[in-house]
Order: C-alpha cells, then sequence, then structure tokens
C-alpha cells in the first residue's frame, strides 16, 4: 500500500511541484525551440512522454541488474544514453513501419529527443533520489506529463504573443525565457500540496 | 571552411557566437547551477574541460569516423570525459559534486558540445579545434557567471560565499529560486541582443 502511494505522490509532484521543465530546467533547448505554436509542442510533448516513460523503466533495470551487481556504476552516463538512443531508434524504426499516421505525429520529433536532457536527466535524477522501480515508471511518466503541460502552454502563449509589440532584441528567446519565470512562479503555488525532495 | 586565426576563433567563441546568448544552446545547466557562483564556477571549468578535449579527441578522430554513426560516437566521447569530471570532483570536492548533483552527468546532453564538436572539430585541425572548445567553454562559463552574480547578491547577499550587501538589505530569495533563473537569463540576452544590434546597424552603414 505504501509503495504504490508514494509511487501516486511522485507522479503528481513531477508533474506540478517538481515540474522538470520549470524547476529543474530540463529540456530547455527543444523548449525554445519548438514552442513557437501549440501543434508542434504536442507532437513532441507526447514523444517525450512516451519515450521517458519507457527508458526510466529501461534504464532502472539496467542499473540495478546489469550495472549494480558489475559495479560498473560509474559507467552510467554511458549506459544510459546508449539505452536513450537505442530505444529512440527502435521506435522510430517500429512506428514507421506500422503506423504512418503517429509517425507523421512524432517522427520528425524523435531524433531530437536523444539529445533531451530532461530524458538523461529523469534516468539520473531516479538513481540519485533512489526511487523504486514503479516510482521510477511513476516518475518518468509524470515527469513527461509535466513538461508537455508546461511546453503546451507556452506553445499558446506564444501564438498570441505573435501580436503583440515586443522591444526587437527580445523577441524569441529573450521573452520566451521571461514567460517561463512567470509559469515557473505560477507552478511554484502549488509547492505547499505535496513536496519530494 | 576557410582557416581561422586562434584569435579570431576565440572571439567568436566569447562573444560573436557566444553559444548562450546567441545561439540560445546548453540553457538547462546555465539555469539549474546559477544560485551560487562556487557551484557555478565548477560547472564552467568542468565544461571547457569536456569541451576542449572532446573536441580534441573528434577532431584526431575526425578521418577515421564513419559519418552514420558519428553522432553516436561523438557522444560516447563526450560521456567518457564527463565520467572523468565526475569521478575527480567526487574525490576532490565532495561537496560541490553533493550540490551539482545529476548536472554533472547532463553535461553530457548539454548541445553546446555536442555543437562544437559537430560543427567545428569534424572539419578542422586538432589545434584550432582545442582553441575553440575553450574559447566556446570560456564563454559559456562567463555568461554563467554573470547570471550567478546577480542570483547570488540579490538572493543571498553574497559573492563566492562572502557577504557583500549588509543584512539591513531585504533578500530577494525569489532570484535564488527557479523564477529567477528564467527572468535574468532572459535580461542578460535582452542586453547583449540590444547592444550587438547597435553593432550590426554599425557595421552596416560603415561598409
Amino acid at each position: 500500500m505504501e509503495v504504490g502511494l508514494s509511487a501516486f505522490v511522485i507522479f503528481f509532484a513531477a508533474i506540478f511541484t517538481n515540474n522538470i521543465l520549470l524547476t529543474n530546467f530540463l529540456g530547455m533547448c527543444s523548449f525554445l525551440a519548438i514552442s513557437r505554436e501549440v501543434n508542434s509542442s504536442l507532437g513532441l510533448g507526447l514523444a517525450v512522454i512516451f519515450v521517458m516513460t519507457w527508458t526510466s523503466a529501461l534504464n532502472y533495470l539496467v542499473y540495478y541488474y546489469l550495472l549494480v551487481p558489475s559495479n560498473l556504476t560509474q559507467f552510467r552516463y554511458i549506459a544510459f544514453i546508449i539505452v536513450i538512443a537505442a530505444f529512440v531508434q527502435l521506435v522510430e524504426m517500429i512506428i514507421e513501419r506500422y503506423s504512418p499516421v503517429l509517425y507523421v505525429v512524432l517522427g520528425v520529433f524523435l531524433p531530437l529527443i536523444t539529445v533531451n536532457c530532461a530524458i538523461l536527466g529523469v534516468c539520473l535524477f531516479m538513481i540519485i533520489r533512489d526511487y523504486n522501480f514503479l516510482s521510477s515508471i511513476a516518475y518518468g511518466a509524470g515527469g513527461g506529463i509535466g513538461w508537455t503541460l508546461a511546453i503546451v502552454a507556452m506553445g499558446g502563449i506564444r501564438q498570441k504573443l505573435a501580436n503583440a509589440k515586443i522591444p526587437k532584441p527580445l523577441e524569441g528567446p529573450g521573452i520566451t525565457l521571461i514567460i517561463a519565470g512567470l509559469m515557473a512562479l505560477a507552478f511554484m503555488g502549488f509547492s505547499g500540496m505535496i513536496q519530494i525532495q | 571552411m576557410a582557416k581561422l586565426t586562434s584569435q579570431a576563433i576565440i572571439i567568436k567563441g566569447l562573444w560573436t557566437d557566444n553559444p548562450v546568448f546567441r545561439q540560445i544552446l546548453g540553457i538547462c545547466s546555465a539555469l539549474a547551477v546559477t544560485n551560487l557562483m562556487v557551484n557555478t564556477l565548477i560547472m564552467g571549468l568542468s565544461l571547457i574541460f569536456v569541451t576542449a578535449l572532446s573536441n580534441v579527441t573528434v577532431s584526431i578522430l575526425r578521418n577515421i569516423t564513419p559519418t552514420r554513426i558519428r553522432m553516436m560516437v561523438q557522444t560516447l566521447i563526450i560521456a567518457s570525459y564527463v565520467i572523468i569530471v565526475d569521478i575527480l570532483l567526487k574525490a576532490y570536492l565532495p561537496d560541490i559534486s553533493e550540490a551539482l548533483g545529476a548536472y554533472v552527468g547532463l553535461i553530457i546532453t548539454n548541445c553546446i558540445i555536442m555543437g562544437r564538436c559537430e560543427a567545428f572539430a569534424r572539419q578542422n585541425s586538432v589545434w584550432p579545434s582545442f582553441v575553440d572548445g575553450i574559447a566556446s567553454g570560456v564563454g559559456y562559463a562567463l555568461v554563467l557567471l554573470a547570471v550567478a552574480f546577480f542570483r547570488e547578491t540579490a538572493g543571498f547577499g553574497s559573492v563566492f560565499g562572502l557577504p557583500v550587501i549588509p543584512s539591513e538589505w531585504t533578500r530577494w530569495t525569489i532570484m535564488v529560486m527557479p523564477p529567477g533563473a528564467f527572468f535574468m537569463l532572459g535580461v542578460i540576452i535582452w542586453v547583449v541582443r540590444s547592444i550587438g544590434d547597435k553593432e550590426l546597424k554599425k557595421d552596416e552603414t560603415t561598409s
């Protein structure tokens, strides 16, 4: 019971109070580049949720059943990167073969994901924080959903901003960062609800 | 690509093509570690080390790396250097290693390093690649230190842990929390781009 509860708490904390983008700053590069409109933000977000959930599970298994027994934990960075890259490649091939519709939606975003720091970040955080298997999956899924929430909201705001008068040097990344700051402020309002480290 | 002198490469890395405010690369770790200047300095030095050495390695291997798998090779080279940094930090600076936590590992996915390997080291010989790695790394570290300077002075009233602002001054706690990082970097990009735009206009009118 307690294990299930903690996984549930971690899931919600990863979405709201410890949003991976707004409090841990992970995945900023693609966040700044892609968040121009809602549709592509959503596409990338879905791909991130999918890959993040699966790779956190896979990397958990790799870390605790492969690296820890053979005392190779120092090499976790290399192992994680290989797992993520291989998984993304595999998913790309599978959906290209079996689901052309999904490939059109997610295809262009998948290669971007290998270098998305959020994916590697989630895997590293779950090791550092000693999550169990269920919590790790919950953290991966929650992290992905939280990231998607933030990027879709930003996509919506930026679509409106296209009509706003912004000082020239502030356009693009500058204003996006300032809005992200305001969003982070808003998300801090959730922090009284639940706390994870 | 035309041959560039070391001096030109350094100016490009530090100012005209500065990774953070020109190319908007590597923002993730730029924001996460900048609440204290000490952490920022260590992060900056680690990044300079990794960028310079992976640039050198990629450049040495550039003629024997098959194009199709070059991304994988570059990632592995970068990851190896990051592991070295991680072990060194754990051994000699355990406190800072603890504070930086996962962000040391995240140097691997810092787009600056991959970007420099891909854009520069792959086509240039060893020495220019080394200089380019150092210059980009220093350019990145300087922006990080600037962000950290404002965040630490406003949030904790100190520089490198030494108090500089008397305690009567109300601390802007918001500056050391996540939103402060976003605001600060946004403002710095704004300021730098305003200066850059003026320079561009001047160049256009003189030429």
